[in-house]
């Protein structure tokens, strides 16, 4: 286990624990987020991921526990105060409206407008002339703003919803599950915007419980076990298969391995 | 999986296997020509403007000659639709952000009563009476919503609620004040108030004694025309259109509506305030069914306890024959002003055709599923069009 070096974190959490009843969900999570960095949180079902980000996203607070940004302690009341503070949540399937066009799935909630009093509108010109510059930066290019979102594919969404968060002033990116709903194709259009993001400085929180799809651009690796925090680990220090012996199932995976290898021999 | 190093420049490739980023630049003027088609294949209206189109074509053909057609008649199915519409206008809103309210029919007699009791009864003067019915109205669209969004609860379950209450009221009130069922006596009211003016009468009055003296519409015996103007319902009827088409299109409340309806999760996420834009279009619903009420209650001078009733679901049929998806996120107010019109002009033109006009609701009942059906088709088409 390597100690966290380097640059001071941007997001930190320290010891954040939650319990639902009986049930405790988060038990001390500490880890930190640099700027520029990729950082992956894997885990199992169960080892708490859901928790970890509905808490980062400001759905609930902690239990206990504090969060810091830049060193200060910061808590959020909701969705849009985590948003105001630079911590954008990208959720799978829960990002973007299918039956909008993609400027008003853009600037959903933060519309700009133009004129005053009674006369006050929308500033399409300018919104959809946004919507396609910001996606075109990211790599994707869209025949029409105005086209829906539904017209788009799965990867391009999860584009659009990172883009979005990055033209809004996003500093520190969270991505739930964004590449496992994904073909190979549509996978690797998403990691390449994630890289993109991470080269224009925001920290990104990559979740997911495939380390296949996060190795590629992780900087670093925490680990979830059923609500336990297993460390954080450099990239130079860990490998594919060490990091999946260390998760729930590792074992498990590589007793199957041999038992269908004997079994194939048989 | 893409290599964690990645080139430097990967731009666009991954998305289009053919063109490059140089051709992609130029590409734009060539696509604006086939997205303008698919854009109007995508507008929700597109599928009442044609059936408005079909029904106005079917009645040329069949009562054409009938006096249908004649300034009268056509004011006579415009101010029927003008009531159904008015309620549309709202209801459609309310839709698209993904909820109903069944108790607007019931509001148009509780309204009603509202009005007509104080003033009639209590000797208010008529605009405190029209006033006290809209903020009435405010308060029950408010517990509408608030329950509807606090509880998690269908607003289908919550306004049938309120729709049995509100007639109930609207009955055991009325009884229990004046011992009738029917509060009249406000025709003489209406003439003298400053406020009931925008509510009553007829508009460009003008025009059409001009259009009387000149021989092109039909005048009565004292040389007066047929029809006096257009009913003020008629100009309620496109102002609220143009007002719900302009919130809809051109506002960032708008832009909520659609995204409350389309998705209340994804919405919030990024800061929407779901539940402060239902709650306001349940009270706008509530007071639409109020403007109809008032301009129902001056127009004939007396308030029914039985007024409004089934108009939530005429409201509903209107606004679904518009294009706007009962799931919500989908939808336009000017999809829903041309579902009322031919609502009215169905309802009117069977019983120019000689129909018996006992046929209007079978009719009315097919239209409504050819109309969904032809919608969904529409938008499949749309939403998948690549």
């Amino acid at each position: 286990m390597s100690p966290i070096t380097g640059d001071a974190p941007h997001l930190e959490l320290d010891r954040v624990t939650q319990s639902f009843g009986s049930v405790i969900a988060l038990n001390k999570i500490s880890f930190g987020v640099r700027l520029g960095e990729v950082h992956c949180l894997l885990g199992d079902n169960g080892a708490g991921k859901s928790t970890l980000i509905k808490i980062l996203s400001g759905v609930y607070p902690p239990s206990s526990g504090e969060i810091r940004i830049d060193g200060k302690p910061a808590v959020f009341g909701s969705p849009r105060d985590a948003l105001d503070r630079g911590i954008a949540t990208v959720f799978q399937d829960l990002a973007t409206v299918p039956l909008m066009s993609i400027t008003r799935n853009f600037f959903m909630g933060r519309e700009k407008t133009m004129w005053g009093g009674p006369f006050r509108r929308l500033d399409w010109t300018h919104m959809n002339a946004v919507a396609r510059k910001e996606l075109a930066e990211m790599g994707i290019d869209i025949r029409d703003p105005r086209q829906t979102v539904g017209t788009l594919s799965g990867g391009e969404r999860q584009c659009l919803a990172i883009a979005r968060a990055v033209h809004f002033g996003a500093k520190i990116l969270i991505l739930d599950e964004p590449t496992s709903a994904l073909g190979v194709h549509q996978a690797s259009v998403v990691l390449r915007i994630i890289a993109r993001a991470r080269s224009r400085g925001l920290g990104v929180i990559f979740i997911t419980h495939n380390v296949h799809h996060a190795f590629p651009v992780a900087d670093r690796f925490t680990l979830l076990n059923r609500g336990k925090s297993l460390g954080t680990f450099a990239k130079r220090d860990v490998t594919v298969g060490s990091i999946t012996e260390m998760m729930a199932g590792g074992k498990e995976l590589v007793d199957l391995e041999a038992e269908l290898r004997s079994a194939a021999l048989n | 999986m893409a290599a964690a190093d990645l080139p430097p420049c990967p731009l666009a490739g991954a998305m289009s296997d053919d063109s490059t980023t140089a051709e992609q630049a130029k590409t734009d003027e060539r696509v604006k020509s086939i997205s303008t088609w698919r854009l109007l294949l995508g507008r929700p209206e597109l599928g009442a403007v044609a059936g408005t189109v079909l029904i106005f074509v079917f009645f040329l053909a069949s009562a054409g000659d009938s006096g249908m057609f004649s300034a009268k008649g056509m004011i006579t199915f415009l101010d029927v639709a003008a009531q159904v519409g008015i309620l549309a206008a709202a209801a459609s809103l309310l839709m698209i952000a993904g909820e109903f309210d069944l108790s607007i029919g019931s509001m148009i007699g509780f309204a009603g009563i509202v009005i007509a009791i104080p003033a009639v009864e209590w000797g208010w003067p008529l605009w405190t009476c029209i006033l006290l019915a809209f903020a009435v109205a405010s308060v029950v669209g408010l517990a509408n919503g608030v329950i509807t969004v606090k509880t998690g609860l269908p607003s289908f379950i919550v306004t049938l609620a309120s729709l049995f209450i509100l007639r109930g009221l609207t009955l055991a009130l009325t009884r229990a004040l004046t011992k009738l069922t029917v509060v009249s006596g406000l025709g003489d009211l209406a003439k003298e108030d400053w406020l009931a003016t925008i509510f009553t009468g007829h508009l460009f009055k003008d025009v059409f004694r001009w259009m009387g003296d000149l021989g092109w519409i039909q005048l009565r015996t004292d040389g007066a025309p047929l029809a006096a103007g257009v009913p003020i319902s008629i100009g309620w009827w496109l102002l609220l259109t143009a007002v719900a088409t302009w919130i809809l299109m051109q506002t960032r409340f708008g832009n909520w509506i659609f995204s409350a309806g389309g998705d209340p999760v994804a919405a919030r996420n990024v800061g929407v305030p779901v539940a402060y834009v239902k709650v306001v279009l349940f009270v706008m619903a509530s007071c639409s069914a109020t403007l109809l009420a008032t301009i129902q209650v001056l127009d004939a001078g007396s308030a029914d306890t039985l007024r409004g009733a089934a108009k939530e679901f005429e409201a509903i049929i209107a606004v679904v024959i518009g294009g706007t998806l009962l799931t919500g996120g989908y939808g336009s107010a000017i999809g829903a002003a041309f579902g009322a019109l031919i609502f009215g002009t169905v309802q009117v033109g069977i019983f120019y055709t000689g129909v018996d006009t006992d046929w209007f609701k079978v009719f009315m009942g097919g239209m409504v599923l050819v109309a969904v059906l032809f919608n969904t088709y529409v938008r499949r088409k749309a939403a998948n069009a690549r």
